[in-house]
């Protein structure tokens, strides 16, 4: 099991390859969206490159549950419901995401993760690798 | 103009490599816009090229059976122009295929001087996009034909490159 250090140079090692950002801008607190940019085709490249460097394998809609956030029974008015947010908790427990549950905009949605979520949801699976 | 951006396979080896050859010609109508006097390919058109060798390939894989679409290009680096008479060589390593996607590496070459090199994620439209006719498989499936494909392929157990039962009709 490698270390939050190794994990974290690896996750930015990722990052700067996918999307062309310098080192230093992969810091535990930068947004993927807001900070370093990433559009919705990066997770994808995003997703394969930490597979490959872990060697774990992430289901589509793990790492960022957009079937969730387009799911009319989850979404009213362009916000998340109770039930929406409830099921978004339950399938991204590595995420902080008691400041976006205070007005959950569904388009604000895409800007809350952070390197340090990446971070905790690759250290999740690794345990569920290593104990499996 | 018909958009093929290389000529003819060299070498196809199922689900994980494609190599194609680019010849470049002057009778090109861009060519003489880009620039007049001064005929260049465009690198993106190079891309373009080294996209079709990956992007068949990938489809082959899952026997053109996916909506295979180039979504990104991760890195691409180009070390000189390259002008009429030249012939590149476009080679289309595959990193994964996965069930949304595949990255492929790729190079160009002109004859041994490696021209430039790349990194393309391509995806499975999916995500109520998997209905769209975009294209046909048949399509596919003549463009593999034309560019030799079945002629020098090998599927992943080394045996003749064959095409997928249920997409014939010539």
């Amino acid at each position: 099991m490698p270390t939050q250090e190794e994990i974290f140079d690896k996750i930015r090692t990722a990052l700067v390859d996918a999307l062309g950002v310098d080192d230093d801008e992969v810091t535990p607190e930068a947004t993927l969206v807001g900070d370093l940019g990433a559009e919705s085709i990066d997770f994808l490249d995003i997703v394969f490159r930490l597979e490959k460097s872990f060697a774990i394998s992430i289901p589509r809609g793990e790492l960022f549950p957009e079937d969730v956030l387009t799911n009319a029974e989850y979404v009213k008015d362009g916000k998340l419901t109770d039930a929406g947010l409830a099921e978004v908790r339950k399938r991204m427990p590595f995420a902080n995401l008691d400041e976006f549950a205070k007005n959950p905009v569904v388009q604000d949605f895409g800007n809350l993760l952070t390197v340090a979520d990446m971070c905790r949801f690759v250290e999740t699976k690794l345990k569920a690798t290593n104990t499996d | 103009m018909r958009w093929y951006w290389i000529d003819r396979f060299i070498e196809f080896e199922s689900g994980r490599r494609a190599k194609a050859i680019k010849v470049i010609s002057l009778a090109e109508e861009y060519l003489h816009d880009h620039f007049p006097s001064y005929p260049i390919i465009p690198h993106p058109l190079i891309i373009e090229g080294v996209a079709q060798t990956g992007g068949l390939l990938v489809a082959e894989y899952n026997a053109f059976e996916e909506k295979v679409v180039l979504a990104k290009i991760s890195k691409a680096k180009f070390h000189g122009d390259a002008v009429p008479g030249d012939v590149l060589t476009y080679t289309a390593d595959v990193e994964y295929i996965k069930k949304d996607g595949a990255m492929i590496l790729g190079t160009v070459h002109r004859g041994e001087e490696l021209f430039g090199h790349m990194e393309l994620v391509f995806a499975h439209l999916q995500n109520g996009h998997e209905n769209r006719t975009l294209y046909e498989p048949r399509m596919f499936l003549q463009m593999m034909r034309m560019l030799g494909a079945y002629r020098i392929g090998h599927a992943a157990d080394g045996g003749p490159l064959i095409e997928p039962a249920g997409l014939s009709g010539r």
